[in-house]
């Protein structure tokens, strides 16, 4: 495989993709309201509490986690233990959905859009390889997940910080368990799904039908990422890394199967599902 | 001369249908070679399979003495095909559609204004791709197809729904190329654009190649009687012609076509008509057109079945 061609696709993908304001748009609103408003919304509302039935009920919450959960919440009040409870566990899954959702869309009709224009006639008859096509597509739909991970975490860092912050003594996110989250378990979890969608993508004869294998290929990933990162509470740095290894495994495997699902006769729309 | 291109007994099915059935082609290189006939002749199936993008259940494909299926990577980055959609990215400019290609194909940069220009499209270079016309979308296709300067060039369908000025760019180039020693394959069922073009034009049918030859060898095979056209000052003189015993027939077309049972026959036919005092105005050679040999070739082949 030639990277520098497979990084022209990966190159001129995303380039169409940022011109087209038809998908960034949703999916930055979706971004922002996942990793900005929806957390802003709800650590406003547990700061600035004044209500004794809502401070108790958090106490209560908080008495049904695990004794290591409990110790590591930090935090001297019930507002501020549920401050921070919320930020660093109960909003972890949102790192992986946003994201996967994000690439998913990307990746549904990566490989089927180019039948339905036809450009995948020109593909077909270029030099590039099967396998730098499908890696190249495969690329350009991580890039969009994990910008927006990159973006969405600093974000919600700052916005945890400020509001959370002042109520336990200082800054004090991200935290361990996050920062292995993001940059060991998020990427596999995102590659795992997108190798998978990529091979849909590969077999069915719409986009419509893309999407919805996606959605369906999303659904179980979101569950198992929603497992992991409330898995990462109990300890985060072994759950992480064993979780994050066999994601990888798992990943890995994915692309070497759906690279040898994409065909030259798949781009000109002969084969799939007919 | 060496064969840029060849099948030999080559079958391609999708399913239960055939879609090239035994096909055995040679193409020469540095010729110009017109695949002609119907829509579901094969045509583009017999494209796709010299460049490897498909695959043949049987026979053997060689394209520049490579097998298309286990060198195709080779043998694409020294080909161009120019598909009957020109297979753009709507949402790139030219310039970037260009460019994508010049990548893939490793070709020079420099070459992308140059390509632009010779078609005429230099101007729209900066603009989305989406917002072309027709004939821009296949100007902008063929610019792209020659940014590499590939040794033979698969042309399928490429004038379809063109307008004059971008069909004459098409022949244009196919010319030139052809003059630079670059192999040509033409796909069409538009016969008036291969007219006079083809070094070998290929009759083909239910995937099968029926007829070759030149296109002056397929004259020969296939339209019996000589033809001659003949115009007077009074046309009303020539009314009578096809009571010439040498006359096979004689129509009005313009100017008045006549088929003669033997082309050695003319001077007599011309000492008559003067003779009679007809003055004659106009007496040359009626070749045949390429249509008028697909349908004689048509004729035949039904006639034969």
């Amino acid at each position: 495989m030639r990277w520098d061609r497979m990084l022209t696709v990966a190159r001129i993908d995303l380039r169409r993709l940022f011109k087209s304001k038809d998908y960034w748009i949703p999916m930055g609103f979706l971004a922002s309201v996942f990793f900005i408003g929806l957390p802003f919304l709800l650590l406003t509302i547990v700061t600035s509490t004044t209500s004794s039935d809502l401070v108790n009920k958090i106490g209560e919450v908080l008495q049904t986690l695990p004794g290591p959960v409990q110790d590591n919440v930090v935090g001297t009040t019930p507002e501020a233990r549920g401050a921070y409870m919320l930020a660093v566990y109960l909003l972890a899954p949102v790192a992986i959905v946003v994201p996967l959702t994000i690439s998913s869309a990307v990746g549904a009709h990566a490989i089927v859009g180019e039948r339905e224009r036809g450009t995948g006639e020109f593909l077909a008859h270029s030099p590039l390889t099967e396998r730098e096509i499908f890696m190249g597509k495969m690329l350009a739909s991580l890039v969009p997940g994990f910008l927006a991970t990159a973006v969405g975490f600093a974000v919600y860092s700052l916005l945890v910080n400020i509001k959370v912050g002042p109520l336990i003594g200082g800054w004090f996110f991200p935290t361990a368990g996050w920062w292995i989250l993001i940059v060991w378990v998020v990427p596999p979890f995102i590659a795992l799904a997108l190798s998978v969608i990529l091979w849909v993508s590969s077999k069915v004869r719409s986009t419509a039908a893309a999407q919805q294998a996606a959605t369906l290929v999303s659904l179980p990933v979101i569950f198992a990422a929603y497992g992991v990162s409330s898995g990462l509470l109990i300890n985060p740095v072994l759950a992480a890394f064993g979780i994050g290894l066999v994601a990888w495994v798992l990943a890995i495997l994915g692309l070497i199967t759906g690279s040898r699902a994409l065909s030259r006769e798949s781009l000109l729309g002969f084969g799939g599902d007919g | 001369m060496p064969s840029a291109i060849e099948f030999s007994h080559v079958t391609r099915r999708f399913g239960d249908i055939t879609a090239v059935d035994d096909l055995t082609l040679e193409v020469p290189e540095g010729s110009i070679t017109v695949l002609l006939g119907p829509n579901g002749a094969g045509k583009t199936t017999t494209v796709r399979l010299a460049t490897g993008a498909l695959g043949s259940d049987k026979g053997a494909i060689r394209v520049l003495g490579l097998d298309p299926q286990t060198d195709g990577d080779e043998v694409r980055a020294r080909c161009a095909v120019v598909p009957p959609k020109p297979a753009l990215y709507d949402n790139l400019t030219g310039w970037e559609n260009l460019k994508f290609s010049a990548d893939i194909f490793a070709a020079d940069h420099a070459a992308i204004r140059p390509a632009a220009e010779r078609f005429g499209i230099e101007h729209a270079l900066d603009l989305n791709v989406g917002g072309y016309s027709t004939g821009m979308r296949t100007r902008l296709a063929l610019a792209r197809a020659v940014l590499h300067d590939p040794e033979v060039l698969l042309l399928d369908e490429p004038t379809a729904g063109l307008d004059p000025e971008s069909a004459r760019a098409v022949l244009n180039l196919i010319r030139e190329l052809a003059g630079r020693g670059r192999t040509i394959v033409l796909c069409t069922h538009l016969l008036h654009e291969a007219e006079g073009v083809a070094d070998q034009v290929v009759l083909m049918g239910a995937g099968h190649a029926r007829i070759v030859g030149s296109q002056d060898d397929l004259a020969d095979r296939f339209v019996t009687n000589p033809a001659v056209i003949i115009d007077a000052e009074d046309r009303s003189s020539l009314t009578r012609l096809n009571e010439h015993r040498d006359v096979v027939s004689a129509e009005w077309n313009g100017a008045i076509h006549v088929r003669l049972a033997h082309l050695d026959r003319l001077p007599d036919l011309v000492a008559d008509l003067v003779g009679s005092g007809v003055r004659i105005t106009r007496v040359e050679p009626d070749n045949p057109t390429l249509e008028t040999l697909y349908f004689e070739m048509q004729r035949s082949l039904r006639e034969e079945s």
